[in-house]
C-alpha cells in the first residue's frame, strides 16, 4: 500500500472520466460520472482505512521533480484526509442530485463536476506551493461554468460576482507565494510550515493570504458573492460550493496562515474576531428576513463560517479541532440542506418559501430528514453540528469571553431563522395546491439523503472517528502556535488566604453555609 | 445487562421504532410498543429508588461510549445513578408511563398518533439522559434533547399557526437560557479543567474566593459560573424573565403539558441546581440570586394565575409559581426540600393537568372555564381526581397528623426560607406565603368555576358545534349537551396519580427531609438548616394553613356565594387587573425590544448593508469602473472570464520562471 500512488489515482479517475464525459451522450455521461465518483469514494475509504493514526505526519507521499524546484508533490495529513473524505462523500450525491434536473449539455456538466473533484482533491493533497495554487485557483473555473451555464435566470451576474471576488484575493496570494519561495528557497509546503519568516514580512504575507482565504471562507464583508452564487447555482453546484469549496478558506488558514505566520496571526486575531463576530450576528439577522430558501441557507453558511474562523484563531486545541469539526459538519449539513431545497425545487421549480407550506402532510419522510438537518444546523447535541460548535466556542472562551458571548448569540439566532424556515415550509396548512400534491421522496432521493443523515448522527454521537486522525496534526499545529498563544481575558486568580480583608468579602460564610444568600 | 441501560434506552428504542415505523406499523402497534417500553422502564426504576429510600442504594456510573476528546477536554456518554438521579428516574418514568396510557384515550381521534407516541418516548429518553449525566455536556445533551421534544410536541398540531408560534418561542427562549448554560460550561472547563460533575464538585470549595475576568470585569469565580449555569436553569424552568414560553406551550396536547410542562422537563432547572449544589454552596451571591428569582417568580406567576380563564393556562402559571418555590428552597440551602417538592409536585401537577384534560375531553375541546360549570355530577371520577390534586397543591393537612402531598413539601419550603434567617430568605418566605394564598384562591376558583354552579356550556362555540345550537335556540344553558366521563385509559392514570397526590408526602417526607443518609453525597445536605426547620415559631407552621383557608374562603365567596363579586372587584382595580391579566406585559415588551428589532435590523443589513453598500461599491462598482474605464482595458476583454484564468496560469508560469532565473 505504501508505494501505491493512491492519491494520484484519486486525481486521475475523475479527470479521465471527465474527458470521456465530453464525448458521450447524456445517459452515458451520467453513468460514467456516477461510477467515477463512486470509485473515488471507494478509494477514499481505502485511504482512510490505511491511514496510520499516530504514524508519520505526512502519509501517502508522492514526489516527482518537474522543473527547477517546482515539483509534483502529493501527501496528506489527518486534516487533509478528513476534507478529502468529505469531498469524495459528497460527489456521488451531487451526481445523484443532477440525475434528472440537468438535461442540457449533460456531458459537459458531468465533465465540469468531475474536473472539480480532481481539483478539490488536488487542493487537499498538494504539497508543493505552486501545485496548490494551481488547484486552488483552477477550482474556480468549473464552478464558474456550472453557475454560468446551468444556473438560474441571474446566472451571468452571479458567476461574474463569484469570479471577481475570488480572483481579487488570488492575485495577492500569488505575489506572496512568490516572495516566500524566494525567501525560504523551497516550494515544499511541509518545509514552509516549519520555516520562521521574519515577523515584519509575516504581516503583509498574512494579509495577502487573508485576502484570498477571507473571500473563499467567506468572511464579512466579502461574502456577498455567496448568496447570489448559491441561489443561481444548480442544486449540485450549491452542495459542492457549500460543502467543499467554502472549506478551502478554513483549510488555507490551518495550512498556511497559522503555521507559517504565527506572529502575524496573533497580530491580526482581533481583525478576525471583529469580522467573524459581525458575520455571525449580521448574517444571522439577514437570514431571518429571507424569502428565498437558498439565500437563507447561504447566509447561515456565512454565520457558521464565522464560528470556524473564530475557533481557528483561538490558538488552542479545542478551538482548532472544533473548527475542523464545524467545517466537516457544515459540509454535510449545508450540503444536505441545499439538497433538501433541491428536492422540492425539482417538484415545484421555485425557491420562494411562501410557495410551500404543510409539507409534513404529503411528504412526511422528507419532513423528517429536513428536521434532522435543521437541528444539525442549529447545533443540537447528538448531531454533528453541536460537537464542533461546542469545541470551538470552548476554545475561544479561553481567549476572550466577549467574543464567545457574541459568537454564541449565533446559537439563538440560528434556532430562530432555521425553525422559522422549517415552520413556513413544512408546518402550517397546505395553502398551495400544487405544493400539496408533491410526492414524497423517491428511492434516488432516499439514497442521497440517508447516507448524509447517518453521517450527521455518527459525527454527533461518536466524533472520535473524525477527531482521531486529526489529533496529532492539530497538536502539532498547537505546538507551532504555542509561542504566540494569547493569555485570554479570564485570568483566574486564586484566593490568597494571607490577605484576610479581601478574601472575606466573598467567602465569609464558611462557618454557616445554611445562611447562604446573605448578600 | 444493567437495569439503568434498559431504563434509559428502552424509550429511545421505542421512539425510533415508533417514529420510523409510523404508518407501516399502525396506530395500535406503535402505541403498544411505546407504552410497554415506558412501563418496563418504570418498573425497573422503582426498585432503584426504594433501595435508596431503604438506605442501601448503590451509587454507580455505567460507561456507554466515548464521546469527545479534544486536548484536555474530554467527556463520554455514561449513565450515573445516585439518590438524586433515582428520585428523578421514578418521577420521569412513572409520569411518562401513565401519560402514555392516558394518551390512548386522549389522542384517540387524532390521525397522527404514532408520531405523538414516538415524540413522547423520545422526550422521556432525553430527560433520562439529562438526569443520569455525570458530566455537564451530557446534561446539556439531555437539556437540548428535551427542548427538541418539547418543541415538536408543542407544535404537534402543526396546522395551527398559534401552535407553531408557541413551539418556536419555546425553543428560542430556551436557547437564550442555553447560551448561559454553555458559557457556564466553558467557564467551568476553564477554571477546573474538566466537565465531569463529580470532579467539579470536589474541586469547587477550593475555588471559593478566587476571582475571574468576565466580559472585561472581575468577579468572584464561583458566582460567575453558578449564575451562568443558573441562567440555563431559568430558561428551562420558566423563571421570571425567561418564563414567557411556558404559558404559550399549552398549545400542545394536554398529556404533553402534564408530562413535559409540569412534571418533568420544567423541573430540570431545579434538578441542575441540586445536582450542582456543592458548587452553588461556594457562592452566597449566586444562591442569593437563585432565592430572589425563585421568590419573585413564585409571587409573580401566582398573581397571573388568579385571573386567567383558560383552565390550562391557570395550571401553567401555577406550575411556574411552584417552580419558584423549588428554586428559593434551593437558594436558601434546602436542596432536599426542593427535590421533595419537585417529587410531590410531579404527581399533583400532572394529576391536575390530566384532570383538566379529562374535563376538556368531556367538554368537546372547550378550555375556557367561563363555559364550564356544574360538571361535578356529570364527570364525578374526574371531579374527585381534581379534588385530590387541588387539596394537594393547596397543601391541606394537620400538623403532626396527616396531610396531602403539597402540605409536607410546601410547608417545609416556607419553614426553610424562614429558618434560613437571611434577609432574602425572609423575603422569599413572605413571597411564598402570599403566593400560597393566591395558589389556594386560583385553585379553588378553578374548581368552583368548573365543577360547581350552573352549567354555562352553551356559550361555548365548541359545544355549539357539537349540539348544533346557539345560545338563542337552546332550551337551557346546557344546550342539551351531555358531558361524558372519560374512558378507563384516562381514568386509570388519574387514579394512580391521585394516590400519589394524597400519599406521596406522607410516605416519603421522612426520607427526603430528615434522612441525611438517603441523599448520601448526591446533594449538599445542610444538617443545621434541617434541624432549624423544626424550631420555627408555631405561627410560621400554621401560617400556610391560615392563608390556604383564606384563599379558599375568598374563592368560595366570589364564585359560589356571591358571583357578582369578582366583576365588582375587577372594576375597582381596573388598572391592576389589566396589568395582571395581560401577564405583566412581558410578551409585548419582548416583542418591542427583541423580536421586531431583529427583523427590522435584518432587513436593514440586507437591503442597506449587503445590497446598498457592499455590492454597490464592491463588485457592482468594479463592473461600472471597468465598463466606463479606459479603452485599452476593453481591448483586453475577450468576454470570457475563463480566458482570465488562462492568463493567470500563464502569469504563474512566467513568474515561476522569473524566480528560477533570478
Amino acid at each position: 500500500m505504501a508505494d501505491f500512488p493512491i492519491l494520484s489515482l484519486m486525481l486521475a479517475v475523475p479527470l479521465v472520466a471527465a474527458l470521456i464525459c465530453l464525448f458521450v451522450e447524456a445517459k452515458g455521461a451520467r453513468t460514467i460520472a456516477l461510477a467515477a465518483t463512486l470509485v473515488d469514494f471507494a478509494l477514499g475509504v481505502l485511504l482512510w482505512a490505511n491511514y496510520d493514526i499516530g504514524g508519520a505526519q505526512w502519509q501517502f507521499t508522492e514526489r516527482v521533480e518537474l522543473f527547477a524546484g517546482f515539483s509534483y508533490a502529493l501527501g496528506i495529513d489527518g486534516i487533509a484526509l478528513m476534507l478529502i473524505m468529505l469531498s469524495v462523500f459528497l460527489m456521488p450525491i451531487c451526481i445523484g442530485a443532477s440525475w434528472k434536473s440537468v438535461d442540457n449539455r449533460v456531458g459537459e456538466y458531468m465533465g465540469s463536476f468531475l474536473l472539480m473533484e480532481t481539483l478539490m482533491i488536488g487542493v487537499f493533497t498538494a504539497q508543493d506551493l505552486f501545485l496548490f495554487y494551481i488547484f486552488f485557483e483552477a477550482g474556480l473555473i468549473p464552478m464558474y461554468l456550472i453557475i454560468g451555464i446551468w444556473g438560474g435566470a441571474e446566472r451571468i451576474y452571479a458567476s461574474y460576482k463569484f469570479f471577481l471576488y475570488t480572483l481579487l484575493g488570488s492575485v495577492l496570494m500569488l505575489i506572496a507565494m512568490l516572495w516566500m519561495v524566494n525567501e525560504a528557497g523551497t516550494t515544499t509546503i511541509p518545509v514552509l510550515m516549519a520555516y520562521d519568516f521574519p515577523p515584519g514580512a509575516q504581516t503583509w504575507l498574512w494579509l495577502a493570504f487573508f485576502a484570498s482565504f477571507a473571500v473563499k471562507m467567506p468572511m464579512w464583508p466579502v461574502h456577498t458573492w455567496l448568496p447570489d452564487a448559491h441561489v443561481q447555482a444548480p442544486t449540485a453546484g450549491s452542495i459542492i460550493l457549500a460543502g467543499v469549496l467554502l472549506k478551502m478558506g478554513g483549510y488555507g488558514f490551518i495550512r498556511f496562515s497559522l503555521p507559517m505566520f504565527p506572529e502575524a496571526s496573533l497580530e491580526f486575531a482581533w481583525l478576525i474576531f471583529v469580522l467573524a463576530m459581525v458575520a455571525v450576528v449580521y448574517t444571522s439577522l439577514v437570514a431571518l428576513v429571507q424569502h428565498d430558501m437558498k439565500k437563507l441557507i447561504a447566509y447561515s453558511s456565512v454565520a457558521h463560517m464565522g464560528i470556524v474562523t473564530i475557533g481557528l484563531f483561538a490558538f488552542n486545541v479545542q478551538g482548532i479541532e472544533g473548527s475542523m469539526l464545524v467545517m466537516l459538519s457544515h459540509g454535510l449539513v449545508s450540503g444536505a440542506l441545499f439538497l433538501s431545497v433541491g428536492v422540492i425545487y425539482d417538484r415545484l421549480h421555485t425557491r420562494e418559501i411562501d410557495r410551500y407550506g404543510g409539507l409534513s402532510i404529503n411528504m412526511p419522510k422528507y419532513s423528517l430528514f429536513f428536521m434532522l438537518f435543521t437541528m444539525a444546523s442549529v447545533g443540537l447535541p447528538g448531531t454533528s453540528g453541536f460537537v464542533g460548535e461546542f469545541l470551538s466556542l470552548a476554545g475561544i472562551y479561553q481567549v476572550s469571553t466577549w467574543v464567545t458571548l457574541v459568537a454564541a448569540t449565533g446559537i439563538i439566532l440560528g434556532a430562530a431563522y432555521m425553525l422559522y424556515l422549517y415552520r413556513r415550509v413544512i408546518f402550517g396548512e397546505q395553502k398551495n395546491e400544487d405544493a400539496a400534491k408533491m410526492p414524497d421522496l423517491d428511492l434516488r432521493e432516499w439514497l442521497m439523503m440517508g447516507p448524509i443523515a447517518l453521517a450527521v448522527l455518527w459525527m454527533g454521537v461518536y466524533p472520535e472517528s473524525f477527531l482521531a486522525p486529526m489529533r496529532a496534526d492539530i497538536a502539532a499545529l498547537d505546538a507551532r502556535v504555542a509561542r504566540v498563544k494569547p493569555e485570554g481575558d479570564s485570568l483566574l486568580k486564586l484566593a490568597e488566604p494571607a490577605i484576610e480583608g479581601e478574601a472575606t468579602e466573598s467567602d465569609d460564610h464558611g462557618e454557616e453555609p445554611a445562611h447562604g444568600g446573605a448578600h | 445487562m444493567d437495569d439503568i441501560l434498559l431504563i434509559v434506552f428502552l424509550p429511545l428504542l421505542a421512539a425510533i421504532i415508533g417514529g420510523l415505523g409510523n404508518r407501516a406499523l399502525g396506530n395500535f402497534v406503535v402505541k403498544l410498543i411505546t407504552t410497554v417500553a415506558l412501563f418496563a422502564s418504570c418498573a425497573l426504576s422503582w426498585p432503584i429508588f426504594l433501595e435508596f429510600v431503604a438506605g442501601n442504594g448503590t451509587t454507580e456510573v455505567v460507561p456507554v461510549l466515548k464521546w469527545v476528546e479534544s486536548g484536555t477536554l474530554s467527556f463520554d456518554w455514561a449513565l450515573s445513578v445516585d439518590a438524586l438521579t433515582a428520585v428523578m428516574l421514578v418521577v420521569i418514568t412513572t409520569v411518562s408511563a401513565f401519560v402514555h396510557l392516558y394518551s390512548w384515550g386522549y389522542m384517540e381521534e387524532d390521525p397522527d398518533q404514532p408520531r405523538f407516541f414516538a415524540y413522547l418516548s423520545l422526550f422521556t429518553f432525553a430527560m433520562l439522559m439529562l438526569v443520569t449525566a455525570d458530566n455537564l455536556v451530557q446534561m446539556f445533551f439531555g437539556w437540548e434533547g428535551v427542548g427538541l421534544a418539547s418543541y415538536l410536541l408543542i407544535g404537534f398540531w402543526f396546522k395551527k399557526p398559534s401552535a407553531n408560534a408557541a413551539a418556536i418561542k419555546a425553543f428560542v427562549v430556551n436557547r437564550v437560557g442555553d447560551l448561559g448554560f454553555m458559557l457556564g460550561i466553558f467557564g467551568t472547563f476553564l477554571v477546573f479543567g474538566t466537565v465531569s460533575i463529580p470532579e467539579i464538585l470536589a474541586a469547587a470549595p477550593a475555588m471559593a474566593g478566587s476571582t475571574i475576568g468576565f466580559l472585561g470585569y472581575r468577579f468572584d469565580t464561583m458566582t460567575v459560573l453558578c449564575v451562568l449555569l443558573f441562567i440555563g436553569a431559568m430558561g428551562k424552568s420558566a423563571q421570571l424573565g425567561l418564563h414567557t414560553w411556558l404559558p404559550d406551550a399549552m398549545e400542545g396536547p394536554t398529556p404533553v403539558s402534564a408530562l413535559i410542562h409540569a412534571a418533568t422537563m420544567v423541573t430540570a432547572g431545579v434538578f441542575m441546581v441540586c445536582r450542582l449544589s456543592p458548587m452553588f454552596e461556594t457562592s452566597p451571591t449566586a444562591l442569593g440570586f437563585v432565592t430572589f428569582i425563585g421568590a419573585a417568580t413564585c409571587f409573580f406567576a401566582a398573581t397571573i394565575g388568579t385571573c386567567q380563564w383558560d383552565i390550562k393556562r391557570v395550571i401553567a402559571y401555577s406550575t411556574c409559581s411552584q417552580l419558584g418555590y423549588m428554586f428559593f428552597a434551593a437558594g436558601v440551602g434546602a436542596y432536599g426540600v426542593a427535590m421533595f417538592h419537585l417529587f410531590t409536585h410531579a404527581f399533583f401537577k400532572a394529576l391536575l393537568f390530566l384532570g383538566a384534560g379529562s374535563v376538556i375531553h368531556s367538554m368537546h375541546h372547550e378550555q375556557d372555564m367561563r363555559y364550564f360549570g356544574g360538571l361535578r355530577k356529570k364527570i364525578p371520577l374526574t371531579f374527585w381526581a381534581m379534588m385530590a390534586g387541588t387539596l394537594a397543591i393547596t397543601g391541606l393537612g394537620i400538623v403532626g397528623a396527616f396531610g396531602f402531598a403539597g402540605f409536607y413539601s410546601k410547608d417545609a419550603i416556607l419553614e426553610a426560607a424562614f429558618a434560613s434567617g437571611t434577609e432574602l430568605g425572609g423575603l422569599a418566605f413572605w413571597a411564598g406565603i402570599t403566593a400560597a394564598l393566591l395558589t389556594s384562591f386560583y385553585s379553588w376558583r378553578l374548581m368552583f368555576l368548573t365543577f360547581w354552579g350552573k352549567p354555562r356550556w352553551i356559550e361555548s362555540e365548541h359545544v355549539q358545534h357539537s349540539v348544533h345550537k346557539t345560545p338563542e335556540t337552546a332550551e337551557d344553558s346546557t344546550g342539551g349537551y351531555q358531558p361524558h366521563e372519560s374512558p378507563w385509559t384516562i381514568l386509570v392514570p388519574l387514579g394512580v396519580l391521585s394516590v400519589g397526590a394524597i400519599f406521596a408526602g406522607y410516605v416519603f417526607h421522612h426520607a427526603y427531609i430528615e434522612d441525611a443518609a438517603f441523599w448520601g453525597s448526591s446533594i449538599a445536605y445542610n444538617e443545621h438548616l434541617m434541624h432549624a426547620l423544626h424550631e420555627v415559631p408555631t405561627w410560621v407552621k400554621w401560617a400556610p394553613f391560615a392563608v390556604m383557608i383564606t384563599g379558599f374562603a375568598i374563592a368560595w365567596y366570589g364564585y359560589i356565594r356571591n358571583t357578582a363579586f369578582p366583576a365588582r372587584v375587577v372594576e375597582q382595580i381596573e388598572v391592576v387587573h389589566r396589568f395582571v391579566f395581560n401577564k405583566w406585559y412581558f410578551d409585548e415588551l419582548y416583542d418591542f425590544l427583541f423580536v421586531r428589532p431583529a427583523f427590522w435590523v435584518g432587513r436593514l443589513f440586507w437591503r442597506a448593508g449587503d445590497i446598498g453598500i457592499i455590492d454597490r461599491f464592491g463588485p457592482n462598482g468594479a463592473a461600472w469602473a471597468v465598463a466606463h474605464g479606459a479603452g485599452y482595458a476593453q481591448k483586453l476583454q475577450y468576454g470570457y472570464l475563463y480566458s482570465y484564468a488562462l492568463v493567470m496560469l500563464l502569469g504563474l508560469v512566467g513568474a515561476v520562471s522569473w524566480i528560477i532565473a533570478g
